[in-house]
């Protein structure tokens, strides 16, 4: 409010309301957003409905995903109805317990385990990371969750264009000089420095379709364990019948509540696959503006297609070219006598870098060194 | 505007606008951007005037090619500010973005008065070495200096997040400090445009502190007029038949949907081939300058001459 009027009283009351129905509508309208869109009606005409579209729509917006909702609350809240009640928005939680089998309790599970020899633990811990998760009882995979929280995947390097003081590498011109000042204008010692190492990103799509139930809670849980190692240099998309980004549910420290935020987010669980139509989504929205370039993809999947499996073969190779590797996690590879015969796994190999199996524990460790050394 | 601070000073920030262009609402913003060739709609004439009236950096996104650093060029143009520009990129530092010291000079300089036996009062001579003339300004700097002036932050979304967090300092209080010389501050905030390709998520708190704009590709009348007055040359009927060719290419699900920056080229290329109309021929030997993939070409070849110029 540094120019123009300060809006009055009614006009500052409609503007909060307005807030109020949009936070509800999910945009998140702060409070200093909120100031600057006052300012910004005081700066305009405040009875021209134009002017209050755009004075608000410029200060509370963040991004593109907020313009629909935005327009939506716009009409609503200004053609005098009542705010809608929160939306309660993807499916409930119970959905996400019965297609995340690691999910269900095991407090009615058998008592034989409450305090086992530690020795028993150790050996029975050995079998259990080499078991195939979908075939765990409900108290196995409980105690498998927990073997989860122990797993710190390591992340990828790539040389940054930054540099920091080092004892050899190039001549650092600057320093050198400034050293040189202290002493009087000499040269004594030459300041060297070289390029240090950024975490490479590293981008999971994971497939939540009906034919990956058994596997796609612990999928999961392992990318929330990746994304809890590098939260800025990690992302973690779903796909099913279409692509959700999940990383920011991801990011919540606890993996039980991260996995709930998740899964109300997820629109698809359990459906079909599009693995071809999602892909493009993928590369079209994310992947070619920046996401995975350069980046290590970790594709989660059977390779089951419903829909064409050329097109999955020609987004493949598009996401060859511009990711640094890929990576194709198939649970079912771990089965003995497998061979993938599926057509969208055929269509996808030729442009996938690693192949590996993702069905234990003892197999996500060795995605994290595959994934590392990508 | 470079002052030693030795008590505190009250940020000038809610000063009077200074004797320059000013403009009584985004219509008037409009008509005088208009008048350089740049033809915004309604929301981004909004924008700018809010940015311009608010001493809010405007933060615009969009596809490549709609218009989002012309925008800062146009209103350097009609508020007669000098416009300072800084590339982003990966690794981009303060000593690139702000400020710097010309140690060669420095080191010159310093011999210079050994020579001349002038080194005798330390003191003095250290600070004729930390001296502003010694100081390499870089856009950042030169912008707030330059008061007021247009300051171009482009592809704000190619930098990593270590420059982002110096950036948010220099433009929530609009001064920079320099230990060795005192701070900087702008008597009139800049014009601060910010461009983002969106290829990274720019952190929400520099989001923030900004007005944000998603521009679009312009509508058929908006597209065929900003033809016609950035290529005087080009006759009405070849401007109005590569804006309905662009607006259809857009709908063809593309790698890269062409923006207005291609159908300026196209209509250029076509108009230096002496095209007074868009010719089939003529516009399939010139399709490189609107699609930059060999997918797209092979596509909009491969559906033939009826897709393109059919009803």
């Amino acid at each position: 409010m540094r120019d123009g009027p300060r809006p009055a009283r009614d006009v500052v009351d409609t503007v909060l309301g307005f807030a109020r129905t949009l936070r509800h509508a999910g945009v998140g309208a702060s409070p200093d957003r909120v100031e600057a869109m006052l300012a910004a009606v005081g700066a305009l005409d405040v009875l021209d409905p134009r002017a209050v579209y755009w004075a608000g729509r410029l200060t509370l917006c963040g991004g593109p995903d907020d313009l629909d909702r935005y327009d939506a609350a716009f009409a609503v809240y200004f053609s005098g109805q009542r705010p809608r009640a929160p939306r309660q928005s993807g499916p409930p939680e119970v959905q996400l317990a019965t297609s995340a089998p690691l999910e269900q309790g095991n407090e009615d599970g058998d008592d034989a385990t409450e305090a086992p020899d530690l020795a028993v633990q150790a050996s029975a811990e050995e079998v259990l990371r080499q078991r195939d998760v979908a075939e765990l009882t409900p108290a196995e995979r409980e105690h498998l969750r927990r073997l989860f929280a122990l797993l710190v995947p390591a992340t990828p390097m790539r040389p940054s264009r930054r540099r920091r003081p080092n004892s050899n590498g190039s001549v650092h011109q600057a320093r050198t000089v400034r050293r040189a000042l202290r002493s009087g204008g000499e040269v004594t010692r030459l300041v060297h420095h070289r390029r240090r190492a950024r975490p490479r990103r590293v981008v999971l799509l994971v497939d939540v379709s009906g034919s990956m139930t058994p596997y796609a809670d612990a999928l999961l849980r392992f990318a929330h364990a990746a994304v809890r190692a590098r939260p800025s240099s990690t992302e973690v998309f779903t796909i099913g019948t279409r692509l959700t980004r999940v990383t920011r549910e991801m990011r919540l420290r606890d993996a039980d509540r991260a996995l709930a935020a998740s899964g109300s987010a997820i629109p698809d669980w359990s459906g079909g696959t599009r693995l071809g139509e999602v892909l493009k989504a993928f590369l079209d929205r994310w992947g070619q503006r920046g996401t995975a370039r350069g980046a290590v993809i970790v594709l989660c999947s059977d390779g089951w297609e419903r829909g064409r499996t050329d097109l999955l073969a020609e987004q493949m190779v598009r996401l060859r070219r511009l990711a640094h590797a890929v990576v194709w996690v198939n649970p079912h590879k771990g089965r003995s006598g497998y061979e993938p015969l599926t057509g969208g796994m055929q269509a996808a190999l030729p442009s996938v870098d690693h192949f590996v199996s993702g069905h234990s524990m003892a197999a996500f460790e060795e995605l994290t060194g595959v994934i590392q050394r990508a | 505007m470079l002052t030693r601070v030795s008590e505190p000073t009250v940020t000038p920030i809610a000063a009077a606008p200074a004797a320059e262009a000013t403009f009584s609402g985004p219509e008037e913003l409009s008509a005088a951007l208009e008048s350089t060739g740049y033809l915004p709609d309604e929301g981004l004439a909004t924008a700018a005037y809010l940015a311009l009236v608010m001493h809010r950096p405007l933060f615009l996104e969009g596809e490549a090619g709609v218009g989002k650093t012309a925008l800062a060029q146009a209103l350097a143009q009609v508020t007669g500010r000098p416009i300072y520009r800084l590339q982003c990129y990966e690794g981009l530092e303060a000593s690139q973005a702000l400020y710097d010291w010309d140690f060669g000079r420095q080191l010159l300089h310093l011999r210079a008065a050994e020579a001349a036996h002038a080194t005798t009062d330390t003191e003095s001579l250290e600070a004729s070495l930390y001296d502003r003339r010694f100081l390499l300004a870089r856009p950042l700097l030169q912008a707030l200096e330059d008061s007021p002036s247009v300051l171009l932050v482009d592809e704000v979304d190619r930098a990593d997040d270590e420059f982002e967090a110096f950036l948010l300092e220099v433009l929530s209080d609009f001064t920079i400090s320099i230990p060795e010389l005192g701070t900087v501050r702008a008597t009139t905030p800049p014009l601060v445009v910010l461009t983002s390709n969106r290829t990274r998520e720019v952190h929400d708190a520099l989001k923030r502190r900004c007005l944000y704009h998603w521009l679009q590709h312009p509508e058929f009348d908006r597209e065929v007029a900003i033809l016609r007055s950035r290529l005087p040359q080009v006759t009405d009927q070849l401007a109005r038949e590569v804006a309905r060719a662009t607006a259809k290419l857009r709908t063809f699900d593309l790698l890269k949907p062409p923006g207005i920056a291609e159908s300026m080229d196209w209509a250029t290329a076509l108009h230096t081939l002496g095209a007074r109309d868009l010719d089939p021929d003529l516009a399939a030997r010139t399709l490189g300058a609107v699609l930059k993939y060999r997918e797209d070409t092979e596509r909009v070849h491969g559906l033939g001459r009826g897709a393109l110029f059919g009803a």
